[in-house]
């Protein structure tokens, strides 16, 4: 599965960003741009937690979540700090930034990092800063848009705006 | 936990200034509460040209926000509510035999509960009108379904309400509603291939979202989150007829709870409302005339807060029967898994009902409405934002969650009773020294019998469909629906009634009460619609004495 552009744009609509991403790229944005490692650390997370079959999914996350993202100063102050943090946990174990990791180990220091089972919490433990600011902001603008949710067959997820029709139409239509 | 830098809208807390909060002078009509019934009485009688004012306890919510209350909804790790409570505002007791959580159920601010309401809006049968004569149970409205007709139109005019004439079960009507159905779902269609075998009687349901675009909103886009927060504007809220008020010339003030009612030396007029400010400030609004429309609960309490030496028991009391007879609509309901796909979470609202076992045959249960849902089971953001699982593991599990699950609920009608009551509780107070409401609330046989019936019917369907049942709400685990209903109920006697059919008070010229607390029996419908109609024929008689 390929993610285009329109899927970002479509994923955008839904958090109500989508009026700017129709006229200009997330660099020619009004909104702030998140610094370099900060994206690219956002495009590591999500190649671990998006399913292996996605792809396009650097240029997914630039257009969406760094927009999302930069649209509100200290939300963007939260996820540069839970990749602070996310970044400090790997590197006592392997003398690298989590972006130096391989798709698979990114996922073990995840999961070694306990985020998995963490409960997100913007404002607690490290692994929970991580689980909010970096994987739910990821899986959120990936599965509350049709670009995830579609996967399992539901093209209009809760929190997007993608009309009346879909609801009246069966599995096979 | 709070994100930094959550927007929670700057004039939802802490002193604002930038608002001219004083009294206005020469008002014909003080209106306090600007939910639903206040808002439609001020846009009528604002456009009849009177000068009206509204004062509202919450604030004044910003639309632009609604996204971000959405993402409240959706995330988890968020702790703010999606429409605020302020802790010492809305301190409640909740004593009685059942827990009532008051804050889930309510909404303080301009455009009130229906803020976070679902947008349903169907009339009351017309035996509902006459329940006393009909089988003996509960009590008989003060005029019969006929008088309300005209209104129930014009209130579905207001609400711009989406539906069709095809129920059989339903009051007659004069005229088809204002914007077409939604049409059924797909699940609907499943629902309906068992009901058909088993001699249910499906339709569809009427919808106070717009299925087209009108002059006030768009059309739905299909977000999903009708239940707490629309961001398009598309379900009604009361905020639209705020505007109507306003561009009429009424004057309608956020912040600023009510603490009392003043009456003149005879007790025959209330002659102000006292208020106050953001900043402790208390203010005296007078008017000719005083409209209470601030729900079941806050109604009630007013009334109790403003006794005075010649009114101990609280002001229109004289019956003994503010805050008694509360009511609130049970709910029922059972879910479970297909082998096969339900195309569930699609929307946020319902396309299909059953009203063949709302009628009562006799007083040995309540009536029941069937709903038949959209939104069973978990959405794919339930599942991957609180998942063990990441990458494809983590869409294994969406995929095992999602797809294959149905459920139907009900609405269960509770007789009013004496005992179930709102009352004052002096042990505790609200932020400016108020005793908070007090919730005594419990269920009795009949309910507890409707609500077995329902999950019969329920289980019924779901065996039809050959569904594996995963989960039941029953007489034991019920919960109520949040219609605030019976606590200064209307009536022709004065001895047992606290308004007419009028909605006036019976012991103060000037006194109207609007809303769900003037009903003297709840039926099973969801009571929005009921409340629009009654509060456009208050409008009407307000309009008449001035």
């Amino acid at each position: 599965m390929e993610l285009s552009r329109r899927d970002a744009l479509t994923a955008l609509t839904a958090v109500g960003l989508g009026a700017t991403a129709g006229c200009a790229s997330s660099s020619e944005t009004d909104t702030r741009v998140a610094d370099d490692h900060v994206v690219e650390t956002l495009v590591a997370v999500a190649e671990a937690v998006y399913p292996s079959e996605v792809d396009g999914v650097e240029s997914f996350v630039r257009e969406v979540s760094v927009r999302r993202i930069g649209a509100d100063e200290a939300y963007e102050a939260g996820v540069a700090d839970a990749v602070e943090r996310l970044d400090d946990y790997v590197e006592g174990f392997r003398d690298a930034t989590y972006t130096d990791l391989s798709r698979e180990e990114r996922t073990t220091e995840l999961h070694r990092m306990g985020v998995g089972n963490a409960a997100p919490d913007p404002s607690g433990l490290d692994r929970e800063r991580v689980r909010y600011y970096l994987v739910n902001e990821l899986l959120y603008a990936f599965y509350s848009t049709p670009t995830g949710a579609s996967l399992v067959g539901l093209e209009n997820p809760p929190g997007h705006p993608g009309g009346t029709t879909s609801y009246r139409r069966g599995p096979e239509e | 936990m709070t994100p930094p830098g959550a927007g929670g809208g700057a004039t939802e807390t802490g002193p604002d200034t930038s608002v001219d909060r004083t009294p206005s002078d020469r008002t014909d009509v003080c209106i306090v509460g600007a939910g639903p019934a206040g808002a439609l009485v001020a846009a009528k009688l604002a456009a009849a040209g009177h000068d009206v004012v509204v004062l509202d306890a919450g604030p004044r919510f910003d639309p632009a926000e609604r996204e971000d209350r959405m993402e409240r909804l959706l995330r988890p790790g968020d702790d703010r509510p999606v429409w605020p409570v302020d802790p010492e505002r809305d301190a409640y007791s909740s004593t009685g035999e059942r827990e009532y959580p008051l804050n889930a159920a309510r909404v303080k601010g301009i455009g009130g509960t229906t803020l976070h309401w679902q947008g349903m809006v169907m009339r009351l049968h017309e035996q509902d009108f006459r329940l006393d004569s009909s089988v003996g149970a509960g009590a008989d409205w003060p005029f019969d379904y006929e008088h309300l007709r005209p209104y129930y139109a014009e209130a579905e005019r207001e609400l711009s309400v989406s539906g069709a004439s095809d129920n059989p079960f339903a009051p007659p009507r004069e005229q088809p509603h204002p914007l077409p159905p939604f049409p059924p779902s797909h699940s609907d269609a499943i629902f309906a291939e068992a009901c058909e075998s088993l001699g249910i009687a499906t339709h569809s349901v009427p919808n106070a979202r717009n299925s087209e675009s009108t002059a006030d909103a768009s059309a739905c886009v299909g977000y999903g989150t009708c239940k707490p927060v629309c961001p398009s504007g598309a379900k009604y809220d009361a905020t639209r007829h705020v505007r109507e008020a306003e561009a009429a010339g009424a004057r309608v003030i956020d912040r600023v709870p009510v603490q009392r009612l003043e009456h003149d030396a005879t007790g025959d007029r209330v002659t102000a409302a006292v208020y106050a400010t953001p900043d402790g400030t208390e203010h005296r609004q007078a008017a000719r005339e005083f409209v209470v429309a601030a729900g079941g609960v806050e109604t009630p309490r007013l009334l109790l807060l403003s006794k005075s030496e010649q009114y101990p028991d609280g002001l229109a009391n004289s019956s003994g029967a503010v805050g008694r007879y509360f009511m609130d609509h049970l709910f029922a309901g059972m879910g479970g898994l297909l082998d096969r796909r339900t195309r569930q979470k699609h929307v946020g609202f319902i396309t299909s009902e059953s009203h063949q076992f709302y009628d009562r045959e006799d007083d040995s249960r309540g009536a029941i409405k069937l709903e038949f849902l959209n939104y069973a089971g978990p959405a794919p953001t339930d599942v991957a934002l609180s998942a063990d699982e990441f990458g494809d593991a983590l869409l294994s599990k969406i995929r095992e969650s999602y797809g294959n699950h149905i459920a139907v609920s009900a609405l269960v009608e509770q007789f009013p009773r004496r005992e179930n009551r709102i009352r004052l509780d002096p042990s505790r107070t609200d932020g400016h020294g108020n005793p908070v409401p007090d919730v005594v609330w419990s269920l009795d046989d009949s309910t507890r019998r409707a609500l077995r019936r329902a999950n019969e019917i329920q289980r019924s369907i779901l065996d039809e469909l050959g569904a594996s049942v995963e989960w039941t709400v029953g007489p034991e685990n019920t919960g109520p629906a949040f219609h605030h209903m019976g606590t200064t109920r209307m009536g022709t006697d004065s001895d047992e009634s606290v308004v007419d059919a009028r909605l006036r008070s019976h012991d103060l010229q000037n006194l109207s009460l609007v809303g769900s607390s003037t009903f003297p029996t709840g039926g099973a419908m969801n009571p929005t619609l009921t409340i629009a109609a009654l509060s456009l024929k208050a409008a009407d008689h307000v309009d008449e004495r001035l």
